[in-house]
Order: structure tokens, then sequence, then C-alpha cells
């Protein structure tokens, strides 16, 4: 599924990332690094419209040859970002929605634990699995 | 299957298509007509409803009309569409009813039957009819009846088929309705026909799709169908459905691909798989790619051959639809896919042939995209290409690692061949751009025909893909981009070009936190920076890497390797020195102080010692830690004292600095949390809230601006101050991780020293920690000795030992042996000393660190306390006890009035209200061995006791009390009481009345003594007493021998001269008084003795041995228990005699009934008016004149009522006497009168009617 999962704080530092295989990690950093410009162009492009209709997801940022780089915004202006292998032709754009919903929620629960600090990098075991399952469930 | 006349060329250019409608008949009359018909037919859209709820479209019709021929008919099977005639017209302009049955009906019906055979159904019979031929003709009926022949021959229910068309070339209204409702009706018919076949093709379409599941099924063939409707569309001009049918032929074929991924493969897919030969990249510049499509229909195609035409009639029809961007979107997903494709299909490609492919591509749909578009459109969407200018650069730049282009040595000959293989795989030229100069095939021919050449090309691209990414702000992509550049720069060994691309990355990486990239570009850059010969930077990027925790150990090691080989080896030349912050290599993580408060006297140690975390992964020795030291003298000078230090003591000493995360130095953690603090502004008279709001304390951290934090990367910042203080620690082993590092410093000068730098030096470099925050400092002090001297309980009581302490801070000065302080000797104050004394010596912070015995010696004016050896800034604290006499000696001589009031007392003693005890201050001159002047210490002893003395009298015996009062809290044993006279006289006597033994007295309590006084001739007029006792406390042994306790006094006139004596007689005749009832009050004075030395006064007259006196007598009852009747005073005169007696006689009244006290009879001495004292008369003096001249007033006129109230009489005397020289009252001393009836009682029995009892005066 995911080869990529990433929660980047709104001055844009990393909160949370992990990618399969760990030999490539350097290189999803890059890529999910590189993707916030897009983010930012997006974000930046919808700022106008109203808060509460605002659509949180941002579909795809943007291709590459191997991957797809789908992203998300919360309103707290956290990032989401997802590095989806290209050849996996199986993940279409609702699927891609629903686990960022999830991670949305995962996310949630990490910032209601009251021995959480906002800001901080994530290292709830909750969330990590959640994570995970996300990474290795093949749809 | 191609008509004839329809040969293949116009097929290609579609647009120039026409729905073709054949006409039948009158060719002349066609011809004629046929310009008006081409240009009004498209004039007017029609709308164009259409089947499966697809969106009714208004269209403009044209059509291409051709000569009717019966090969143009399509035969039974027939799929093509671009050439099927959708509408036939039949043209006739006969009115005439022979001619029509002759020649006409019949060429009509062989038409018809023509068409019937080819079971077309869409065809229209035009009849022209012109005023020309009609004024021919005179009969009008026939007119009608020819095109009435004709809908009846022919139209069979459809007389719609058939149409007049009158006078069309003619300019008249009638013309032109007749022209509007003809091409309405030619335009519906159109449509129809349009829907009817457009229809039914597509219906055996969707019949053909659906057969794809069986063997045998091509998806050539079908592609062939479906893009025939493609045409079609493209022919009306509905490029929006047109693309739908190349879309759908896309997704169909994705579809398969991705299905033979899953295993689910079509036989006709394996033919795509083959492997490919030809990458010549995308044609877009012509509507329809013949020779691909050629081979699509031949089933030759391959994979990139089929997406290559399927995009290139996509971009077509996007460009027709003004879609450009587009385009360029949907060319990335497509290269993307096909690459994706290829690899799911397992088709063997040439190593670099799809990146020829993708590169030309991407050129290719840039240059179309350019070609459609203006220079400010593609200014303005550079969003959309600029990720296929990224892709080119990407795919360009692995070709060039491909075909050793980058490598220094330029290529070898396996590059070579690799090299003419991907070139011969690109083919020849297309002709359509064999005239362009910069044609993506021409580009990369020549990018990989040398080295330079590629660099010029890579470089161009490189630049132009960072400058667009740059203007639409995606600077991150720019910076990656960048990053390539420099591996590339670093490849061709030109780093200094790389350099500047790989710090703007890092600090990128560096601002957002992103470990890893920063990581990886540092490395990148401590490369490039080696190369470049940077060695400070390089130096201090290696320091980054060596602590740098996402590197392996190795990795670590080898840059931490790096920096001590340079150390090394600078040290036997010594040259610069490399300074490095020192962030990276170690980190300051606290601070302890011994002493803790970090206040250490002046030649004291004190010692720092710091925990530094090692961020090196290997044990490195260093020279020498340095911490420079500022100093400046403290203006507050309470700071440096030693009661500052026991007030201000610092928790532990122990100052922690805040975690430098350098992992994530834009992390919250960095920028410094809100300090906010609450303010209230309240009015100063009323206190009354003025204002209220919330301070921040810190906006100076929080708005400074942030670029400033990311500076950490530049070292220059880092200099080394030079400054007069440092504190030093040589040869220290710092291991990976805690480390813990003692500087020791003896202070010098007093003031305050500042931590600032920290510099770690390891061979000739140092690290530097430029700025310790937050502040440290420690405070020097000097301190003057001094002596303290208190006593140890709350107040000191003379007369028994006390404790006092002495407490000598030493200061700067150190105690030497032999050094002593001296006392002088006071009389009233001994200083007490024991075999035993000790002294404590207490260290400055109030630990003890001696004990050593005291030596005292004492002469007779000074005691010698000598001290015990202790060093500087230390105390040394004893105790000594010390005695004051329990009484200040009372001068002798000086004569108070007896009992009235306290004498007077040396050494400043202060009377106090109440029971407050006597103060006595007590003053010791001490002489100090640090200082040439002495120093005076007052103590203040309280005096325990009080003692008060009264004289007694029993007729003519006299006793003295004293009364002793013990004020203190301690309870006391009393002994020895003794009174003696200090006159000496012989013939006085003292006779103790008291019990000879030990006596307690409790504490706030009294205790009495009387002695009865005897004598045997005359007394003395006074005389002086001298009271002492003996004490000690209650709770204590008796083992020092202690001043007694001593009261001097003096009494005066104490002899008896009068008794006066009160009889008070019931009325005659009854036993008792009774209330109401007048008694008789007898009062006899009798003088006790002859003449004295103490009459001899101006109240006496002397004559002829004969001496009287006046004297005054009063009957006075305060408790108004008796009214005296009568005159109530009297001046007798009085012979001054022994036993000489003067009775009075009055009338008193008891008002109570009981025993009630006899009334009081007061004495007085009457002195005349004509004594020289009458003329200075003082205020006391002048009331008792006042009450004398009423007295005497009353003497004379006796009948006044002695219950008449002093005040009126007093004013009528005083309006009398005014001015006039007064008689004086003076009241005897105490002892002089006794009143041998004081204290005597008569029993009053009631009346028996006293409830009326009524007093009348008169």
């Amino acid at each position: 599924m995911a080869v990529c999962i990433a929660v980047i704080a709104k001055e844009n530092y990393p909160l949370y990332i992990r990618s399969i295989p760990a030999e490539h990690e350097l290189k999803f950093h890059y890529t999910v690094h590189t993707s916030l410009d897009v983010v930012d162009e997006k974000v930046s492009a919808m700022g106008k419209a109203l808060v509460d209709q605002r659509e949180l997801y941002l579909g795809l940022l943007y291709p590459t040859e191997d991957y797809k780089v789908y992203g998300y915004v919360t309103n707290s202006k956290v990032k989401f970002v997802m590095v989806v292998d290209s050849s996996n032709t199986a993940l279409r754009d609702n699927e891609i929605r629903s686990m960022f919903r999830k991670l949305h929620n995962s996310y949630t629960d990490v910032m209601c634990n009251p021995f959480y600090n906002p800001g901080d990098r994530i290292h709830s075991r909750a969330f990590d699995n959640m994570v995970t399952s996300m990474m290795v469930q093949v749809c | 299957m191609e008509p004839p006349e329809e040969p293949l060329r116009p097929v290609i250019y579609t647009m120039e298509n026409k729905p073709i409608v054949t006409c039948a008949g009158d060719q002349t009359l066609f011809a004629s007509v046929y310009p008006t018909l081409s240009q009004q037919l498209p004039r007017e859209p029609m709308e164009w409803r259409r089947s499966y709820g697809r969106a009714p479209k208004m269209i403009h019709l044209e059509s291409n009309f051709v000569q009717f021929k019966e090969e143009l008919l399509p035969k039974e099977g027939n799929k093509a569409l671009l050439t099927f005639p959708f509408l036939h017209i039949y043209w006739t302009e006969c009115c005439d009813t022979e001619v029509y049955k002759a020649t006409l009906k019949d060429d009509i019906t062989k038409w018809q039957n023509v068409l019937k055979a080819h079971s077309s159904v869409d065809w229209l019979i035009v009849v022209v009819e012109s005023d020309a031929k009609k004024k021919n003709k005179t009969n009008i009926l026939p007119r009608t009846s020819i095109v009435d022949k004709i809908r009846n021959d022919f139209c069979n229910k459809q007389s719609d088929r058939c149409v007049v068309l009158c006078d069309p070339l003619k300019d008249s209204s009638r013309t032109q309705e007749s022209w509007n409702a003809f091409l309405t009706k030619l335009r519906t018919l159109l449509l129809m026909s349009f829907t009817k076949n457009l229809g039914k093709f597509e219906d055996d379409m969707r019949t053909l799709r659906e057969k794809r599941t069986e063997p045998g099924w091509s998806f050539c063939d079908y592609f062939m169908v479906q893009e025939e409707l493609a045409f079609v569309f493209e022919m009306l001009q509905q490029f929006e459905d047109a693309l739908v049918q190349y879309d759908e032929l896309d997704a169909l074929f994705s579809q398969y691909v991705v299905n033979f991924g899953a295993g689910d493969g079509a036989n006709w897919l394996t033919f795509f798989c083959q492997s490919v030969k030809s990458w010549n990249g995308l044609i877009l510049r012509k509507p329809i790619d013949m020779e691909k499509r050629e081979l699509i229909q031949s089933q030759e195609a391959t994979l990139l051959d089929l997406r290559s035409y399927l995009f290139s009639r996509q971009c077509t029809l996007l460009i027709f639809l003004q879609r450009p961007w587009e385009v360029s979107q949907r060319a990335l997903e497509l290269l993307h896919n096909c690459v994706q494709e290829l690899k799911l299909l397992e088709v063997s490609v040439p190593p670099g042939a799809l990146d020829c492919w993708v590169f030309l591509s991407c050129l290719e749909v840039l240059q179309r995209i350019e070609g459609c578009c203006d220079r400010a459109q593609i200014d303005s969407n550079i969003s959309h290409t600029v990720g296929l200018w990224s892709y080119a650069t990407e795919k360009l730049k692995s070709l060039g690692y491909l075909c050793g282009l980058v490598s220094e040595n330029g290529p070898n000959s396996e590059d070579l061949n690799r090299t003419v293989d991907l070139l011969a795989g690109l083919g020849a030229e297309r002709p359509e751009t064999a005239k362009t100069a910069q044609s993506p095939y021409k580009k990369l021919k020549e990018a990989l025909s040398s080295v330079e050449a590629f660099e010029k090309h890579y470089l161009d691209l490189s630049h132009a893909t960072i400058e667009m990414y740059t203007s639409i702000g995606r600077i991150r992509s720019a910076k990656l981009v960048g990053k390539d550049l420099a591996e590339f720069y670093m490849r061709k060994k030109s780093p200094q070009k790389a350099e500047v691309y790989l710090q703007n990355a890092l600090k990128n990486y560096v601002a957002e936190g992103w470990a890893l990239p920063i990581t990886h570009t540092r490395k990148q850059l401590a490369e490039c920076q080696k190369h470049l010969g940077q060695i400070e930077n390089y130096l201090q990027t290696s320091s980054l890497l060596a602590s740098d925790s996402h590197l392996t150990e190795d990795e670590r090691k080898h840059f931490c390797q790096e920096i001590l080989n340079f150390a090394n080896q600078q040290k036997e030349s010594p040259g610069l020195k490399v300074i490095l912050s020192m962030h990276s290599f170690a980190q300051l993580k606290h601070l302890h102080f011994d002493p803790s408060n970090a206040l250490v006297h002046v030649g004291g140690t004190l010692s720092i010692e710091i925990t530094l975390l090692s961020q090196m992964p290997v044990s490195v020795q260093v020279e020498q830690i340095a911490i420079s030291v500022h100093f400046s003298i403290e203006k507050n000078s309470y700071r440096k004292t030693a009661e500052w230090l026991t007030k201000h003591k610092t928790s532990n000493g122990i100052i922690s600095f805040p975690n430098e995360n350098s992992s994530v130095p834009f992390s919250r953690s960095n920028s410094p949390a809100l300090e906010l603090y609450e303010m209230y502004e309240r009015s100063p008279s009323d206190n009354s809230l003025n204002t209220t709001g919330i301070i921040c304390k810190n906006v100076h951290m929080l708005l400074r601006r942030q670029e400033s934090s990311s500076s950490l990367e530049i070292p220059s910042g880092v200099t080394l101050e030079d400054g007069a203080h440092i504190l030093k620690c040589s040869n220290v082993t710092l291991d990976p991780g805690v480390n813990k590092i003692i500087f020791k410093t003896q202070a010098k000068e007093p003031g305050t020293y500042t931590l600032r730098q920290m510099c770690t030096s390891v061979g000739q470099v140092q690290f530097v920690l430029p700025h310790i925050y937050p502040i440290v400092q420690y405070d020097v002090y000097s301190q003057d000795p001094q002596l303290k001297v208190e006593p140890l309980t709350d107040s000191l009581l003379a007369g028994i030992p006390q404790k006092v302490k002495f407490t000598v801070t030493t200061g700067y000065y150190t105690i030497k042996n032999g050094d002593s302080l001296q006392l002088s000797n006071a009389d009233a104050m001994l200083i007490l000393f024991h075999a035993e004394n000790r002294a404590i010596i207490y260290s400055n912070t109030r630990e003890k660190s001696s004990e050593a015995s005291l030596m005292i010696q004492s002469s007779e004016k000074v005691t010698s306390v000598s001290l015990p050896m202790a060093p500087a800034y230390h105390m040394i604290e004893f105790e000594l006890e010390v005695l004051s006499l329990p009484s200040a000696p009372t001068t002798s001589g000086e004569s108070d009035k007896l009992g009235n009031k306290d004498p007077h007392r040396k050494n400043k003693e202060k009377q106090k209200a109440g029971n407050c005890m006597v103060t006595l201050d007590q003053k010791v001159s001490i002489d100090c061995p640090w200082s040439i002047y002495s120093t005076i210490i007052a103590l203040t002893f309280n005096i325990p006791f009080k003692a008060t003395h009264s004289l007694l009298s029993a007729g003519k015996r006299k006793y003295i009390q004293v009364c002793v009062q013990n004020l203190s809290e301690l309870g006391f044993q009393l002994s020895d009481s003794n009174l003696i006279d200090t006159g000496n006289s012989p013939e006085l006597q003292l006779v103790p009345l008291n019990a000879k033994c030990q006596q307690h007295i409790y504490s706030k309590q009294s205790v009495f003594f009387v002695w009865e006084l005897m004598w045997t001739k005359e007394l003395p007029p006074s005389m002086h007493c001298h009271f002492s006792l003996d004490f000690y406390p209650a709770s204590e042994d008796r083992s020092i021998s202690l001043k007694p306790y001593s009261y001097e006094f003096q009494v005066e006139n104490f002899f008896t001269l009068y008794n006066v004596k009160a009889e008070i007689f019931p009325p005659l005749g009854t036993e008792y008084c009774k209330t109401g009832s007048l008694c008789s009050l007898e009062v006899s004075i009798t003088r006790l003795s002859d003449l004295l030395e103490v009459d001899k006064d101006e109240a006496l007259t002397e004559s002829d041995d004969y001496c009287t006196t006046k004297l005054m007598y009063e009957v006075v009852d305060n408790s108004s228990n008796w009214a005296v009747c009568g005159k109530s005073s009297g001046v007798i005169s009085m012979p001054v005699t022994a036993r000489a007696t003067h009775k009075v006689h009055m009338e008193v009244m008891p008002l109570f009934a009981g025993y009630l006290p006899f009334p009081d009879v007061r004495l007085f001495k009457y002195l005349p008016h004509h004594s020289a004292h009458s003329t200075q008369l003082d205020a006391d003096s002048w009331i008792e004149n006042d009450n004398l001249s009423v007295d005497k007033n009353m003497d004379d006129q006796t009948d006044n009522s002695s219950l008449k109230s002093k005040s009126s009489s007093h004013s009528a005397a005083s309006m009398e006497h005014k001015g006039l020289p007064m008689p004086r009252l003076q009241p005897f001393p105490s002892g002089q009168v006794f009143n041998s009836s004081t204290g005597m009682q008569i029993l009053v029995i009631p009346s028996k009617d006293d409830h009326i009892l009524e007093v009348s005066v008169t």
C-alpha cells in the first residue's frame, strides 16, 4: 500500500516520517520534502475558501515515475503526505482519502494525549501501529 | 473499401472532411443552387438531440455535396463512417406533368430503388420552381400537381421528404422564406441521419467491444472502429466527443495492461510485449500520425507506438479544445505510465532507451505547447510545464551518466557503444521536424555526441528548470534540482560551482529541520569543501557529521578522524588556528559551583564542575578546555558580604543549559515559550484598579528575525574573545557521552565574574562556544573582620552570671597564634571564666571546621582572650560569662525625701513604667588584633529586683519595712538580709524581725523584711540605711559567690510627735449607735515628746519656755459613712510638751448600719502667713491655702454647716480673701503622727423605722 507516510508540522519540519523499504528512506525524505512545494501551492490556492467548506484532501500532489504522492492538510495546517507505489494501480482516490482520514483520526488521538507536546515528534505506539497497518495492508 | 473518389489523403485531415450528401437528378440545377446552399447551410446552428441521455448540442452543419453514384453507397458490413453518405437528394425543376410522367418518374423510381437496395432511407426530393417558367405556362394548376404527384408516388406517408424551393436565385422575401424552410428541412434530415446512423454504428461498436473476452478479439481492430467514430465527431467538430472515444480506448488499454499484470493476460496483448526497438518519442506536429496508425491497423505496433499514437490524437483534440495545459499534465502522466507499463509487461528495453523516449517526448510536448501559445501564456502556466522540464532534465542526466558523459575522463568504448545503440534506436529524424533547428531529436543527438555538448544541454535544462521552479515558488523542488546539478559539478571536478547549490539546499533543509536530507547534503558538502580546500568549513562540517546520529558509526569515526588528523598534522608546524563552533563537538549540559552559592571570598577556592556531552564517536584527547571570564566590579557591595551569602542561598549551585537539539533546530524547543505575566495598575489614591493587562516578558526573543537562528552553519561567526581571566583545565580526555570536568580557581579581586565563552583546544583546532547562556556568574567578595558580642538569652540579668556569645568574623584577616582580644575590665561587670572554655571555628558557609580551647587570662585591668588560630573568612564563636553588679551603688549623701521618689541611680538607670526592670548599661572596650581602635561593646543588664521601703509606726515604736520585688522570670533564694545604719550612731539599733532561714522568692512576687528601730537616746532627725540581701538563682547551685543586692535609702523625721485618737460614743442612754442618731466623736491629740529639733519651724511660738505650735485637724469621711455635723476641722494651739493633750468634740451621724470604720482624722501643721515662705507660693500650696482659707472661714463662722458644699464656700472665700497673704498647711511626715484609732470600727445598729429615715440638715 503506502510506501511512505509522513506527518509534517505547520512549520514544515517532520513530526513523523516512516517508509518502507528502509534503504530508500533518504529518497523518500527528499520526495516528501519536495512535495511540500505543491502542498503550499494548493493550500494557498484554496486559502480563500471558507474554512468549513474546505476540502482537507489535497489529492495527487505530483506523480513521479515510480511513486505517486498524495497530500492532506488539517485545519491546523499539519500536513500528511503519503507516497504510494505507481505500480499499485488498485489504489483509487477513495482509498487514499479513507487512508488519510484514518491517519487524521489517529493523529487527533495523539494530540489528545495530555503528555504529548504539540510540535514534538510523534512517538506514539498506537500511531505507529496504525501507520504500519496502512503500509503493509495490501488492497 | 474506400471509394475511388475518396483517396486516403483527405482522411488524414479530418478537419477538412464534411459529411457526404449525394445529389441526383438535374445536375445543372444543383450546380446553380450549390453556392447559395453551401454558404447558407452552416449559417445557423441546429440543436442535435442525442441518444443515451447525452446532452443536446448546437451544431453547425456543413456538407460535402457529391454527385450520386451507386458505388458511394456502403455495402453491408462496411464500417467506414467518414465515407458514408448521410443524405441523398434528388433535384428537379420539372413543372410539366407530361415530362414528369414521361421521364422524371422513372428516374426517381430508379434512384429510389438503388437506395432501397442499400437500405438507405435518408433521402429528399427537391422541386425547384421559378417564376420564369411559371410565366411560360399559364395553367397554374399543374404546378402543384407535380409536387403532389411526386408526394403521392414516392413519399408514402412521408410528405416532408419532398420540398419546394421557390425561385432560389432571386432576392425576394418569398425566396428567402422558401430557402429557410428548405435549409431547416435539410438540417433536420441530416441530423436525423446522423443520429440514426451513428447510433447504429455505436451499437455495432459496443457489440464488438462486448466480444473482447472472446479469443481472437483484437484490440487493434476495435481501435480502428472506435477511432472511426472519433473521426466523425471530429468531422462534426465535436472534439469533446472525439476525445471521449480516445480516452475510452486509453482506459480500455490501461485496464488490459493492469489485468495482464494481475495475471489475466489477453492474447492480443502479448504482441505489445515485444521488446522496444525504436524510441523516437512522441510526434505531435501532425494531426494524425499515419505511420503509426498503419502499424496499429496492421497489428504491428509496439506499446510505445500505440501510446504515442493515442496521445498524439488526444493532444490534437485538446489543442483544438484550447486546453494545452491539460496536454502537459496528461503527457507527464503518460510518460510515467508508459514506463510503468513496460515494467509491468516485462518488456525488454535496452538501457537508456526509455530515457531517450521520455526526453524526446517531453521536449516534443513542450515545443508543441509553445507552438500554440504565446509567451505570456506560457509564463503564467509554468506550473503546468515545469514537471516536464524537470523530467526531461532528470532523464538527460541519467543518459549522461549512462553514456559516460559526466565522468571526468569522458566516455570509454563501452559507453560509446551504448551511445551508438541508443542513437540507432532513434532512427532518422522525421521530415516534419527536419527543418527545425531546436528539434528534440537534434538536441538529444547533439547532447549525446560529446561531453561538452552534453554539459551545455544539461546545464541549460537544469538552469531553466531551477529558474522556473523558483519563479513559481517551488523552492524545495528547485533546491533538489540544484543538488543534482551540484552532484554533476562534483563529478566534473568543479566543486566551487557545486558548493553554492549544496549550501543553499542545506540551508533550506536545516531551516525546516529535515534530518536525513541534512545529513546527506552535509556529507556532499563536506566532500566539496574538502576538494575546495576550505579547511575551516570542512572541519566544521566534519564535526557536524561526526556528531550526526544518522550516520553509521564508521562514517562518524571517519569524520572525527579527519578533524583529529588535521589537528595533529598541524601540531608539528604551528600555523593558523582553526576556530570551530562547539555545539557540534560537545554540548554544555550542566554547570555546578562549589560552593553552591557561587560566592567566594578573596583567596578562597571556587570549583566549577561542568558536564560536557561529547558528541564525537570516539574519545578525544583535549589539550585544554578554557572558559574565558569577564570581570566586573560590582557596585552593590552588599552582594559581596557574608550576610548576602546566607540570605541568598541558591538551590544547589547547579545551572542547567537548555538542550540545543541540532536535529530539529526549527521546532518549538528552539523558539522560547511565551512568558506572560499579569499586570495590574492601581490608582495611588484609592487603590482602585486602573488598568490591567498581560505583559510578555520575552518579546525580544520571540520577535527576532527567524533567519538569524538558522545561521548556525556559518562558522565565521565564532570569534575568540580576549579575556584576562581564563579558567583552564588541561589534558582532558573527552569520552563519547557525558564528561565531567572540574575547574578550580583561586579568587583574587572582589567583583563579579561572568563566564562568557568556552574553548576546547584539540591541537590547532579550537572548538568555541561563543556564548554561555543562561548567564553564569560567580562573585568574589572581601570582608572586614568583625567582632560581635550578643547575649545568649533575650536579656541579661544583673547579679547572676550571664552567658554572652562572642562571634569573630575573620574576614580577610587570618588569626595568628597569639592574637587575642583584650577586654578592659569594668568595675561593675566581671568576666568570669572557667578552665574549660571552648571556641568553635566555622567556615564561611557555617560548616563547623574545628574546635579549640580558649585561653583566658585576666589581670587587674584587662582580660585577655587568646583566640585560636583561624584562617581568613572563618568565624570563631565562643561564650563567656559575665556578671554585672546586681545594683548600682547609690550615691551616699544625696538626700531625697523619704519614700517619695526612687533613688536616682548612676549609670543611666532608666525607670520604666510599671514593673519593668531597671536596666543598666555596661560598656566594655575590646581591643581586637586586626585594628588599632578599640571596639566598645555595650551590654544592657536588667536588675532583677526592685526594693521599696517604708516606715511603720506603732505609737512611739518604729519599724522599717523593705519590700523586695522580683521582676525577673527566675526564682531566687534569698538569704542574709541585712539592714544597717550607715551613720553608725551607737544609740540606734535595728532589730531584725525576719526569719533567719533562706527564703524563696518566686518570679513576679515580693518579699518583705521588717526591722524594729530601737534607740536609747534622742533620735537623729534622719538616718541612712543600707539594705543588703544575698541571693542566688533558685535553679542553680550556689557555686560562685555573688554580690549581694543592696539598696540604700534614708529615713527622716521618723519620731512620733503626736498621737491622735478618735472615739465615738453612742448617744447617752443607748448601748449602740444607731443610724440617723447623732453620736459624739471625741478626738484627742496628744503630744508625745518635748520640744525637738524638728519642731522648730514657723508654726512654733515660743514664750517663756512654753512653746505652742499651731495644728489643724480635720475629720474627713471619704467613704460617706458618717455625716459630720458642725465643724469638721479646726485650728488648735498645741503646747509643745510631752503628754499635752487636746481634745475636740463633734457630732457625727452614722448613715449606715453595721461595723463602720471611724472617720479619718488628719493633722496638719498650720504655718502663719507672715512667713517669708508664703510669698513664694507654688500651685500646690495655693490649693492648700485655698482649703485653709475655707477652713479658717469655717472656723470663724462656727454655725456654718460642715455639709455645705466646699465649692460654693470656696468661691465666697476666694472672693473675700483674694490677694491676702495666706497661712499655709503642711502635712506631717508619716512617722510624726500616729493615729492610734486607725482601723477601728464601731457597730451601728439600724434604727427601727429606718425606712422613713429622713436626714434634715440645717
